[in-house]
């Protein structure tokens, strides 16, 4: 960690690489928040590795109410009743995007209400859904948007894990897929630009980041952006929704995976003319909804995720 | 010439009637407007209905014309008076694409 011709480092420099081998060294050993940093101060202790678990719920679309679930409010509730009857609560939660069908305010009011129960910090992005209100994404903003930038997108840390929240569904240009903007890419190359490569990433958005199914606009057109830009990072979780689907890819470092919605399933890319709600018999439909739980450990192994249904 | 006839003749073949005048509907289903290519008359009202069981929208390419979010079986009507191309798209789902060709 010595730069060259630098005899007497100064204290900044030696908190860097303290703080640097603290969290690309000692996490690996220990498994635990390293002793050391005490010397470094609470709000640097508060950036330490250290073992925790998140969760994702998805595509709520409250305010749905065709034959593939005339009941999402009730689906929702469910999720969120396995939620609050975890044994351990989860350090947070995200959510990626589609909390209302039609953005309408009494839809946003039940899904805060519902989700609300759980107590818990929860992380937005919005859906496509999200911002068909009168004011183009306005009621979206005015409830999620404080601390956000342009669209609603943001950053945040968790336990030495750098979360990042981006938004794919405004601008969306005709014939095109999703689309995150070059506004929000320049945001996002200079949020990365000083992190080490040793730091985990959580990248979310509501569509998937990488390219499903384009027939179905399932991915997004400058999406391989961001993938360039974290590609020198350890450990890259990329997690999204849209497709009401568990998708799962690993490569190299990076983990992409999209959940199930809490609402209703949509038909396996091209097995279906279209990608709308998929009608089951209703006794499958629990099966076919779910949320996603993720447990980072310590190191730069992949985090793990494990997905359940309302059926388990 | 015998070849660029035959393919305006193909083309023709891919669209719908031309309205004249009266009133015409697009359908959306199953994430397609239907007819995806309609011809009019100028002055004709062309009126979008939504038959899927989820929201989608019409939205002009050059940004003259943007719907509310359509939900199941809701419609919204648009008078067409400027000859050429009207294209559109769904502001929510922009791979569903269309044309309406004004005729004078
Ligand atoms: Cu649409």
């Amino acid at each position: 960690m010595q730069e060259k011709n630098e005899t007497e480092p100064s204290r900044r420099h030696v908190l860097e690489c303290m703080i640097w081998a603290g969290t690309g060294v000692l996490w690996t050993v220990s498994g635990g928040i390293p002793k050391s940093l005490g010397l470094l101060g609470e709000a640097d202790a508060a950036q330490a590795q250290s073992a925790f678990t998140f969760l994702q719920i998805s595509d709520s679309h409250i305010g749905f109410n065709k034959a593939a679930n005339p009941h999402a409010l009730d689906t929702l509730k469910e999720a969120i009743g396995k939620i609050e009857a975890l044994p351990a609560k989860p350090a947070l939660m995200i959510h990626t995007g589609d909390i209302t069908h039609l953005s309408r305010a009494d839809q946003f009011d039940d899904a805060a209400q519902i989700i609300g129960g759980t107590g818990l910090d929860v992380h937005y992005v919005p859906g496509e859904h999200d911002l068909v209100d009168e004011g183009n994404g306005k009621a979206y903003l005015d409830r999620y948007g404080k601390g956000t930038k342009g669209a609603g997108w943001y950053a945040f840390d968790q336990n030495g894990v750098h979360f990042i929240a981006l938004v794919n569904v405004v601008n969306l240009k005709a014939g095109g897929l999703g689309n995150l903007g070059a506004e929000q890419l320049a945001w996002l190359a200079d949020d990365l630009r000083d992190k080490p490569a040793s730091t985990p990433i959580v990248v979310f958005a509501h569509i998937p980041l990488w390219t499903v199914y384009a027939d179905w606009g399932w991915g997004t057109d400058d999406g391989a952006e961001v993938l360039k830009l974290l590609r020198r990072f350890g450990s890259v979780t990329v997690l999204n929704g849209h497709i009401h689907q568990i998708i799962q890819k690993i490569e190299g470092n990076m983990t992409f995976h999209t959940a199930r919605s809490t609402a209703f399933p949509q038909p396996v890319p091209g097995t279906a003319p279209a990608p709308g709600p998929m009608t089951v018999p209703a006794d499958r439909l629990p099966h076919m909804l779910g949320l996603t739980r993720v447990d980072v450990s310590i190191g730069s192994k992949p985090l793990a995720i494990t997905d359940t249904t309302l059926a388990d | 010439m015998k070849a660029s006839l035959f393919a305006l003749a193909l083309g023709l073949g891919l669209l719908a009637a031309p309205a004249l005048g009266a009133d015409t509907k697009i359908l959306i289903q199953n994430f397609t407007f239907t007819p995806t290519h309609l011809e009019v008359k100028s002055g004709t009202t062309v009126i979008f209905k939504n038959e899927d069981d989820i929201p989608h929208s019409v939205v002009a390419v050059d940004g003259s014309f943007h719907s509310r979010a359509l939900d199941t079986d809701d419609q919204v009507s648009l008078t067409l008076t400027k000859p050429g191309d009207f294209a559109y798209y769904c502001g929510l789902h922009p791979h569903m694409q269309g044309k309406i060709t004004v005729l004078p």
